[in-house]
């Protein structure tokens, strides 16, 4: 079983490296195969970090160069491991001109982090995203996969206690 | 086949999702059975069918009644009063559709009344994921036409004729975008669609997808037929989860109904498609953007000529075309593009999607014939302004489009007239706001997203819109000075002639319209040192 550390700070002594090589060997054929490798990658280790992201490029035979462009172009990837729960607040307009700024607030208070940061306990990251494509029932926040409409600051402990 | 006295509808678009609707279609059809009615009456879960804000909604045939906001605890009820006696449940009913207390109407609520639907012609009518439905209901039935009784040239001219312009905002007529590709001669030509709707306030494209996903592969495979394309990709966000489940399921049954793949229906044409996820990137949606994103790159635009259609994905002629674009392919076909002209305007015929948001009582998803005017929209079927306040602004085009004000409300729709009063019709999202926000503020809030979406590969955008944005907030920070005014206009200029793509060159619109149209507030922030809405803190 291969062993390394990977920089999201586990120390990790697990398959998941196999399995990368599985999901590189998957898409390598394929042309572009480069974004929905990293889609499965992070999906598998939580963020892109330095050694993951050197690894596809390597097994690709692009520079590494190549693969932090592309990481760092798209909001979905990120290099720095986020909490157990995203948190996504919608700033598209619609959900502006219905008080988003004071859903991100009271999220921001609610939690102690800023805007991008993680809870000490490393239970939410807190984000705020472009449209979400749920402008009926703005304002709109998304906690991992779950979506919440026309939340009102008011309810946030609320939500937030059904993910502790 | 069996038949059934009632179907009873149930939207499960991502928007009723979230206000609970699976609980209300397992609820109704437990209580359907208990009913001792499961031969008689059968429960569906559809697409969208709106009315995004009243639901979940429940529709039932063959009356048509429409139910809003039904909760598990309505679903005894609506089965002993209606499926049962044959009753409307009043109190539940969607607008006027139950006139005459009790009695079971088929009048259609006002929402519906002025909305034409080419587009969203299944949406909400059948279930997604069904091919069977889709094909009742003369799905599929173009591209045997194209295939058996068409050349791709006569396509082609269809689709011409019909004067279909490209959905996704651009506006470019589709039956030339085609015959561009047509003529290229490649080993490979490729058709893409483009389901990357990143404009904030649109999410037509999710809706149509989730609701009718064969429609789009129908779509595309004409579209490969008529350019000589065997294969096809649907780039779609990676965050329209429910979308991706539909389409891989829809494109799974075409394929085992030999409607995708090798010599399809005997004609000898080939066609397949395959679903790549976005990863995020507003630009995307530009076409050159989204060919370098699927060929794996950093999505920044490629400098223009040469077009996609003679030289897109890797080096190949690629159709791009937009999801409403696609669903309209169909029916033009099937009905002829007389048919096709006979709605909206001599300019732009045919329908628009449009997704209705913000400080207006009935948001959602509606499809009304080109050259409807905004007033309509906006009191007819979006009910007026809630809670007794006064429309502002509606911004046509999403956020890379312009404000009008209120003496603009009777400009007509289309791909032409709202260019002429300086905004644009874009992708179809509709912002309408209330007279208790700040024009600064929302002319703010538009800056920070292109400041924050311009991809940076040219100099116009990524620091015309660093600048903009600087200037306005300044504004509202109360340390405006009139000359910026002057140098926004100008820049703004710039912009929209330099930038290399749509991005650079339409992030600029709502400031300028905004300080053509309500200029005046910025100067009283300027002058005045005052915020007459409250919003900004100085």
């Amino acid at each position: 079983m291969p062993t390394a550390t990977c920089r999201c700070g586990e120390t990790i002594v697990d398959d998941r490296w196999e399995k990368l090589d599985e999901i590189i060997e998957k898409h390598r054929a394929k042309q572009g195969a480069l974004i929905p490798i990293l889609h499965e990658a992070q999906e598998l280790f939580g963020c892109l970090s330095e050694d993951v992201q050197l690894k596809v490029a390597h097994a690709l035979g692009i520079s590494p160069a190549e693969v932090y462009g592309v990481a760092t172009f798209y909001s979905f990837f990120t290099l720095k491991p986020r909490g157990k729960h995203k948190i996504a607040v919608c700033l598209g307009t619609a959900c502006y001109v219905r008080g988003a700024s004071e859903l991100v607030r009271a999220l921001k208070e609610e939690l102690g982090v800023e805007v991008n940061g993680t809870t000490k306990d490393g239970r939410f990251t807190l984000e705020v995203v472009r449209c979400l494509g749920a402008c009926g029932l703005a304002p709109v926040m998304m906690i991992g996969d779950n979506v919440y409409g026309r939340v009102k600051p008011e309810k946030i402990p609320e939500i937030l206690k059904e993910y502790q | 086949m069996e038949f059934y006295r009632s179907h009873v509808l149930v939207c499960g678009g991502t928007p009723c999702v979230l206000e609970g609707c699976k609980a209300v279609r397992d609820a109704l059809i437990s209580e359907v059975r208990r009913a001792g009615l499961a031969g008689e009456v059968k429960v569906v879960e559809t697409g969208c069918l709106g009315p995004c804000d009243m639901g979940p909604i429940v529709v039932v045939y063959p009356e048509g009644i429409t139910y809003a906001r039904v909760g598990v605890k309505d679903v005894p009820v609506i089965v002993e009063e209606h499926l049962l006696k044959g009753r409307a449940v009043d109190r539940l009913v969607l607008g006027t559709g139950a006139k005459e207390k009790g009695v079971v109407s088929y009048e259609r609520p006002p929402y519906f009344e002025l909305q034409q639907r080419i587009v969203l012609r299944n949406c909400g009518m059948i279930d997604p994921d069904s091919i069977d439905e889709y094909i009742a209901r003369d799905g599929y039935r173009a591209l045997a036409k194209c295939l058996t009784e068409m050349t791709p040239g006569e396509v082609i001219d269809a689709v011409k004729e019909s004067g279909l312009l490209g959905r996704g905002g651009a506006a470019f007529p589709t039956g030339v975008k085609w015959s561009f590709t047509a003529r290229a001669t490649a080993n490979q030509k490729y058709v893409v669609c483009n389901a990357d709707e990143g404009e904030p306030g649109t999410f037509k494209d999710r809706l149509i997808l989730e609701g009718d996903p064969h429609s789009i592969i129908e779509g595309m495979a004409i579209a490969g037929y008529a350019v000589g394309a065997d294969k096809g990709f649907i780039y779609i966000r990676g965050e329209y989860v429910l979308s991706i489940e539909r389409l891989e399921r829809a494109i799974q049954k075409a394929r085992e109904y030999g409607l995708l793949g090798e010599d399809i229906l005997g004609s000898g044409f080939d066609f397949d498609i395959e679903v790549r996820k976005g990863a995020g990137a507003y630009v995307c949606g530009e076409e050159t953007a989204l060919i370098e994103s699927m060929e794996g790159d950093r999505g920044e635009p490629r400098l223009k000529p040469p077009y996609p259609g003679t030289c897109g994905l890797w080096g190949k002629p690629t159709v791009v075309n937009n999801v409403e674009t696609l669903a309209n392919v169909p029916p033009i076909i099937l009905n002829g593009p007389k048919w096709f002209r006979g709605f909206g305007t001599e300019r732009c015929p045919g329908t628009k999607v449009f997704t209705l948001t913000g400080d207006v009582n009935n948001k959602g998803l509606i499809e009304v014939p080109m050259g409807i005017t905004l007033r309509q929209v906006i009191y007819e079927i979006g009910g007026g302004i809630p809670g007794g306040r006064a429309f502002k602004i509606a911004q046509t085009g999403g956020t890379s489009g312009g404000c009008l004000p209120k003496e603009l409300l009777d400009v007509p729709m289309d791909y032409f007239s709202l260019p002429e009063a300086g905004s644009a019709l874009g992708s179809g999202a509709l912002l309408i706001v209330d007279d208790s926000h700040c024009i600064v503020d929302i002319a703010r809030c538009f800056m920070k997203f292109f400041k924050h979406e311009s991809c940076g590969k040219c100099v116009p955008c990524r620091e015309g819109t660093d600048r903009l944005y600087e200037i306005v907030d300044k504004v509202a920070q109360g340390n405006g000075r009139l000359e910026d005014l002057d140098l926004a206009l100008e820049l703004s200029r710039v912009m929209q002639v330099a930038s290399l793509c749509g991005l650079g060159q339409a992030a600029p619109l709502s400031l300028m319209t905004i300080l053509q149209y309500f200029g005046d507030e910025f100067r009283e922030h300027i002058v005045g040192k005052t915020c007459p809405a409250g919003t900004c803190g100085f």
